[in-house]
């Protein structure tokens, strides 16, 4: 990098950077320093203690909610990325096939309409139908939106692949099944993980949807948690909320890590 | 003889009693309303060192990609070893294709790339084993099996690609110009190399490149293609000492073009007023009896400076010269017109002519050609 182009020769850019990981992450340290405090009172510092992490692994509707967020979060996540897959297959290496744009567009419409919309429009759609299972509708409903975040990522990999080396394989005498299981799908594996996590975490996150279609037996994590906020902040939330946190970072250290194995398609 | 832009109409050779290894029957290509190749039909024999030579966007890929089942001819048919292939894809032609790019996976080891191909034949894997390590051994790349393209520098890379498109014995191989990434030297080396494996395996190459050079050094027949049509299909001499048109006396190797006009045409003869001060004799290709205006090429390794001077002699005046080492390029001014000059650099005391300095020069009339088109 060139001097003249170096970011760090502009003045206070240091400071601003402090403050804005300040601003960033201050409340995040807050929740997790408060999660260890003894006192029934959130903001009281009284002494340092494990319990109210123990109450939190101990609290039985937290772990069934936990449960249902984690279930839901892999069904969507295994039908949102099959569909995306299958999708960029066809728009970006289809011949001949007719509305590509407009079918792109279709498949990244959840990405731009307002959430609230569209969760409206399911809640309606299923009691119409008379559609009961609450699990199987949450399942449904995430699938719907984490398709495109699915979609973005395998769509990018595949653009980023070259023709060559399906057409190599073809030349060497591999049928499209046996292209698509030994060549393609290895070189763009990096693009449907990244593509799988996202659903998963988006799955995770949703609090509109799950919300709106929460019924006895599918309540999520995020739910559960906007529930015992109604009934005034404790320390467990704060347990509960350092948890998530550790297994976010667990979850995003192993996802670099595979891309990072992944490596480039570009041999050059 | 052979016309450009009809196909073959050979007569009398030997390549009558070959066997045919692609026939190209009546080929063209639209890319919606875009014509990249006009119709064209040509065989191409077995064991032959077959090269597509042509600039970009002549056609050349086009047609191998036509020939492998990438791409679909808009008109007639491809027909090898006799079977009409033009239904099959790609996976069902015993073609197998050096891409541009090579094209190795990346993901695989060398030897999976050269077995991948076996493997979706169904060869047991006793023999893909041992046609795996043949191949390596054929490519001198044994050391390195276990390897991943990644690992390779692009000779390397070059001869991986061509032990794995070999190693399922295809009928036909082709080559889209698979020594455009490498340097000089590298190239050089590889021509070679090509040739050789080509005479040891007694295989059908057919090569695609635009450099021609390499066309000329490695192949037993040339086709020049241009604008999408056959511009000659010949022996390298034929096409070097014969072109059919201007544009092949252009595109292969270095020439110089004299507008003149037609005197007279006679069978293959055609006598024409140069604006060099002379009327001369010479052969001529596709003069129309009543064509008036024409071109006559002339390469500058034909005429001879000073004491080599014979034939039609000329005085000019030395306006730049070139010293390329092995060759020296003069540019000589006669009358109106600059002529390149090319001259061996093979004895040091022939000394070389300074610029400004007047020169004798002459050629033979029967080493310059009349083009009508």
């Amino acid at each position: 990098m060139s001097h003249r182009t170096d970011v760090r020769r502009y003045r206070g850019l240091s400071g601003f950077a402090v403050v804005f990981f300040l601003w960033l992450y201050l409340p995040i340290a807050v929740v997790i320093f408060y999660s260890f405090n003894e006192n029934r009172l959130v903001s009281v510092w009284t002494g340092f203690s494990l319990k109210w992490y123990a109450a939190a692994l101990d609290n039985q509707n937290l772990m069934n909610a936990v449960r249902t967020s984690l279930e839901i979060a892999a069904i969507a996540t295994v039908f949102a990325t099959t569909i995306a897959l299958m999708a960029a297959l066809v728009l970006v290496r289809g011949k001949g096939v007719r509305f590509r744009r407009v079918s792109e567009t279709i498949v990244n419409l959840p990405l731009v309409l307002p959430e609230i919309v569209l969760s409206v429009a399911v809640l309606i759609l299923f009691s119409q139908i008379g559609f009961a299972n609450g699990f199987a509708k949450l399942a449904i409903a995430h699938t719907t939106f984490c398709t495109p975040f699915a979609f973005l990522p395998i769509r990018a990999r595949l653009q980023g692949m070259e023709m060559d080396f399906e057409e190599a394989s073809a030349d060497l005498y591999a049928n499209k099944w046996t292209t698509f299981r030994r060549v393609t799908l290895p070189l763009i594996a990096p693009g449907v993980f990244a593509g799988a996590m996202l659903a998963f975490v988006i799955s995770m996150d949703d609090f509109i949807t799950s919300n709106m279609l929460n019924t006895g037996g599918a309540t999520t994590l995020p739910v559960y948690i906007f529930g015992l906020i109604k009934q005034g902040t404790t320390p467990e939330l704060n347990a509960i909320s350092t948890l998530i946190i550790l297994v976010s970072l667990a979850v995003a250290a192993l996802a670099l890590f595979i891309q990072g194995r992944g490596g480039s398609m570009t041999d050059t | 003889m052979i016309r450009a832009g009809t196909g073959p109409t050979r007569k009398g050779t030997d390549l009558e009693t070959r066997k045919k290894a692609v026939e190209i029957r009546q080929v063209s290509k639209m890319f919606g309303t875009f014509q990249a190749l006009e119709t064209v039909s040509f065989d191409i024999y077995d064991n032959e060192f077959f090269t597509l030579l042509g600039p970009s966007g002549c056609g050349k890929t086009t047609l191998l990609r036509m020939i492998a089942g990438f791409e679909e001819p808009s008109t007639g048919q491809i027909v090898l070893h006799g079977n009409d292939i033009q239904a099959l894809p790609p996976h069902k032609r015993r073609v197998n294709t050096v891409f541009q790019s090579y094209a190795l996976f990346p993901h695989m080891t060398l030897e999976q790339n050269i077995a991948y191909a076996l493997e979706n034949l169904g060869w047991p894997k006793e023999m893909i084993r041992a046609r795996v390590a043949e191949m390596l051994d054929l490519v001198h790349m044994s050391k390195f099996a276990r390897r991943k393209p990644q690992q390779l520098s692009g000779g390397q890379r070059q001869r991986i690609a061509l032990a794995r498109a070999l190693a399922p014995e295809p009928e036909v191989l082709l080559l889209d110009e698979p020594l455009s990434a490498l340097d000089l030297k590298l190239r050089q080396a590889m021509r070679e190399e090509l040739r050789a494996l080509q005479r040891q395996t007694g295989l059908t190459f057919v090569f695609v490149t635009h450099d021609q050079e390499e066309a000329l050094d490695m192949s037993d027949r040339i086709c020049v293609l241009g604008d999408g049509r056959i511009q000659q299909l010949g022996t390298p001499r034929e096409v070097y000492e014969d072109p059919s048109n201007r544009f092949v006396a252009h595109f292969i190797g270095e020439t110089n073009f004299f507008d003149v006009d037609v005197l007279s045409v006679e069978g293959d003869m055609a006598r024409v007023r140069t604006p060099l001060g002379l009327d001369l004799t010479a052969s001529q290709k596709h003069v129309a009896a009543d064509q008036s205006r024409a071109t006559l090429s002339l390469r500058p390794e034909k005429i001879g400076l000073e004491e080599q001077a014979t034939g039609e002699i000329l005085t000019g005046t030395v306006t730049s010269t070139n010293y390329l080492g092995g060759y020296t390029y003069y540019v000589i001014r006669v009358g109106e017109a600059d002529i390149r000059v090319s001259r061996r650099n093979a004895m040091s005391h022939v000394p070389s002519l300074a610029e400004g300095a007047t020169v004798r020069l002459g050629f033979l009339p029967e080493s310059a050609r009349v083009l009508g088109q």
